[in-house]
């Protein structure tokens, strides 16, 4: 019988099959990405048992979570940050492990990095401490986060004992066209906001989710990568899109991508990595990309998300109790009214940045809403490179003169205001249109509202002051 | 992870039920950055009162703990399993141990003993009116011996048999290190490296 892509990809890595005895599989992982969070205490436990790193030269770390991402030549303020960096330093330097620090010209976020350099490929396994590693999923890799103790297994061993994952297919396509060209407006944020809104932060619970369809296939690297980013918040393990001709141009040339005979010996393997015809997932779910309109949440989780055109939901019409209370509680902490257009909702901070939409795309597809126009009078713009070659290459292309033009403060690279774990926070109470994954409570800092939305609504949101799409603007 | 077959050293009573996670190691001590130093957490709001147990020789320098029902309950925190290795700890012996509490130790070579309640009463007994025994475990005997009393202990087969191996989950898949180098040699030698290139 026919296999799925994930399950391609993972028969490939089973050093040792886990058998009957309810022994997982014992899987090979080929690209391991630290940052500083969560690899202290790994090291730790490898410097204790008195363990080397086995592969040294499938590790990269990366400092993110903690930079300032600005005046970043002068020393980290807060304590706690300082110490994570320092012991990721030190860690590196002790076990020999490639370490970008903050200021170096390839730092930036870890999901954001990889690609860059070309070392998220096809049909590899990559781990990171962290749960956006979904990320790498793009180039049909199957990428996923584990916890500390299996950052150490990693570091220890480059295996994982797992058992497999279920897999399901989410296809948007379009009927009316034959490219699969979204809707104007739309971009692969409004995608995966519109997947996560109807199977819920649950429905991808103990799945890898592969993306097809010819709206899938018809978006860059980049968009891809914004999918896959948040299948997590949909709970699923991984997300998956099979490599193809875009997947192909993006990575030729890159600094760790195949040459020559490589490439082409390469190319020929990745090519073989689809799913098959007579393959079946254990869930399917369709959706239609002619119907896809911008999408923004309105909640306090990424599942609660509507169309930018419709208005705050009203829990009094829910019949279900604890779902009402759940919406009601989201309303109250949102400080929203039921029955407010979204469209009215105004907001004080505009966050463009992240690993789901810190990429040069990203930055070009909001300059080019931001060119000739002006960020709103007492509004506050944030735009934070997902790396530093993003910013390079946002500055060659003279989209940073376009930001600071507008009024929107230029930042170096960082998680930046994705979390509250750095600097870039939010003011209790205030409310920000962010292109980050996660709407949770205080997840900008403590009291701070979130609405998730794409780099196009973020930016003409920043020019009206309140939720808007770019033909919202004169 | 150490093989763990037999352990002697001074039992310490501490009679208390209910022992959760926090009490044995308090959150403000989980902002570290490392695995170790946790031994100065360890009970530190019992260890603040001078009557408690830890605070007198000779059970300050104790290994094996002897604690009421219901040992570890609480916040799943790994952490409360660092303290009491750290400190010195190698076995705790409860007549019911929360089911995190006992994985989490399994993992990191602490040795969970299930003990009767009746029996933990006896070792208590000893131990206050003898302080400083010496209780001598033994895995593979399933046996808690402290002077002329000896007891028996449960724990399951799985976790023994890992803990008499000095198996910790990295241990055991590193069982199967020479199936890992053969499968390295297999793999394309396209596939990346993180080695610098182009100079950097
Ligand atoms: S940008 Fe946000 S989601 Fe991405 S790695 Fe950083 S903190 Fe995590």
């Amino acid at each position: 019988m026919g296999r799925t892509l994930a399950e391609k990809v993972w028969d490939t890595h089973v050093v040792r099959a886990g058998g009957a005895g309810g022994e997982p599989d014992l899987l090979y992982i080929d690209l391991h990405l630290v940052h500083e969070v969560t690899s202290p205490q790994a090291f730790d436990g490898l410097r204790l048992a008195g363990r080397p790193v086995r592969r040294p030269d499938l590790t990269i770390a990366t400092e993110d979570h903690n930079v300032p991402t600005q005046d970043i030549e002068l020393p980290i303020a807060d304590e706690v940050s300082a110490t994570q960096v320092d012991t990721l330093r030190r860690n590196c330097a002790e076990f020999g492990v490639r370490l970008h620090p903050m200021g170096d010209a390839e730092q930036g976020i870890v999901h954001v990095m990889g690609p860059q350099l070309g070392l998220t490929q096809p049909g590899l396994t990559v781990v990171c401490g962290d749960s956006h590693t979904s990320t790498h999923g793009a180039f049909g890799a199957l990428a996923f986060g584990i916890g500390t103790s299996e950052v150490e297994h990693v570091l220890a061993t480059q295996t994982l004992p797992l058992r497999p994952f279920k897999t399901m297919a989410i296809t948007v396509d379009s009927a009316e066209t034959a490219d699969g060209a979204l809707p104007r407006g739309v971009t692969s944020k409004d995608i995966i906001l519109a997947v996560i809104a109807k199977i819920g932060t649950g429905g991808g619970q103990g799945y890898v989710l592969e993306y097809r369809g010819s709206a899938i296939e018809s978006l860059s690297m980049e968009a891809r990568m914004t999918i896959c980013n948040m299948s997590i918040e949909a709970g699923a393990r991984a997300g998956m899109i099979a490599p193809d001709e875009t997947t192909f141009d993006y990575l030729e040339g890159r600094p760790h991508a195949p040459q020559g005979a490589d490439w082409d010996d390469a190319v020929e393997y990745w090519r073989s990595l689809r799913t098959d015809g007579d393959a079946t997932f254990d869930a399917e779910v369709h959706i239609d990309a002619d119907s896809l309109v911008p999408f923004v949440t309105w909640g306090t989780n990424p599942g609660q998300g509507l169309p930018l055109s419709e208005r705050v939901p009203d829990p009094g019409g829910i019949t279900d109790d604890g779902e009402r209370i759940t919406v009601e509680k989201a309303l109250s902490y949102m400080d929203l009214m039921p029955g407010t257009p979204l469209r009215e909702i105004a907001v004080d901070t505009v966050f463009l940045g992240s690993c789901t939409n810190g990429r040069i795309e990203d930055l070009r597809a909001a300059a080019g809403v931001l060119r000739g126009r002006s960020v709103r009078d007492g509004l506050r713009m944030l735009v934070v490179p997902g790396s530093m070659q993003v910013r390079a290459q946002a500055e060659a292309e003279g989209l940073h003169e376009v930001f600071t033009a507008a009024g929107a403060q230029w930042r170096s690279a960082g998680c930046s205001m994705c979390l509250g774990m750095n600097p870039d926070q939010l003011a209790p109470g205030e409310r920000a249109a962010s292109t980050s994954n996660r709407n949770f409570e205080g997840r900008q800092g403590k009291g701070g509202r979130t609405h998730l939305v794409s780099p196009l609504v973020a930016a003409a949101t920043a020019v009206r002051g309140s939720l808007s799409a770019p033909d919202d603007l004169d | 992870m150490q093989p763990f077959t037999r352990h002697t050293g001074v039992g310490v009573p501490l009679r208390r039920s209910n022992v959760d996670t926090d009490t044995i190691i308090p959150a403000v001590y989980l902002k570290r950055v490392s695995r170790t130093g946790f031994a100065d957490g360890l009970f530190s709001a019992w260890r603040a009162e001078q009557d408690f147990v830890l605070n007198s020789e000779p059970f300050r320098s104790g290994s094996v703990l002897v604690a009421g029902p219901d040992f570890g309950t609480g916040s799943s925190r790994e952490h409360a399993v660092w303290a009491l290795s750290d400190y010195g700890f190698r076995v705790v012996i409860s007549s019911r141990f929360a089911d995190i509490f006992r994985g989490n130790a399994g993992k990191q070579g602490l040795l969970a003993a299930q003990c009767e309640q009746p029996d933990v009463e006896l070792l208590w007994k000893l131990l206050d009116s003898e302080p400083g025994t010496q209780v001598t475990v033994d895995l593979t005997e399933k046996t808690v011996q402290a002077k002329d009393l000896t007891v028996s202990f449960s724990i399951d087969d799985y976790t023994r048999w890992r803990l008499l191996e000095g198996l910790d989950d990295i241990g055991l898949s590193m069982r199967y290190s020479e199936a890992i180098a053969d499968f390295e040699i297999a793999r394309p030698s396209w596939m990346p490296t993180t080695t610098p290139v182009r100079g950097g």
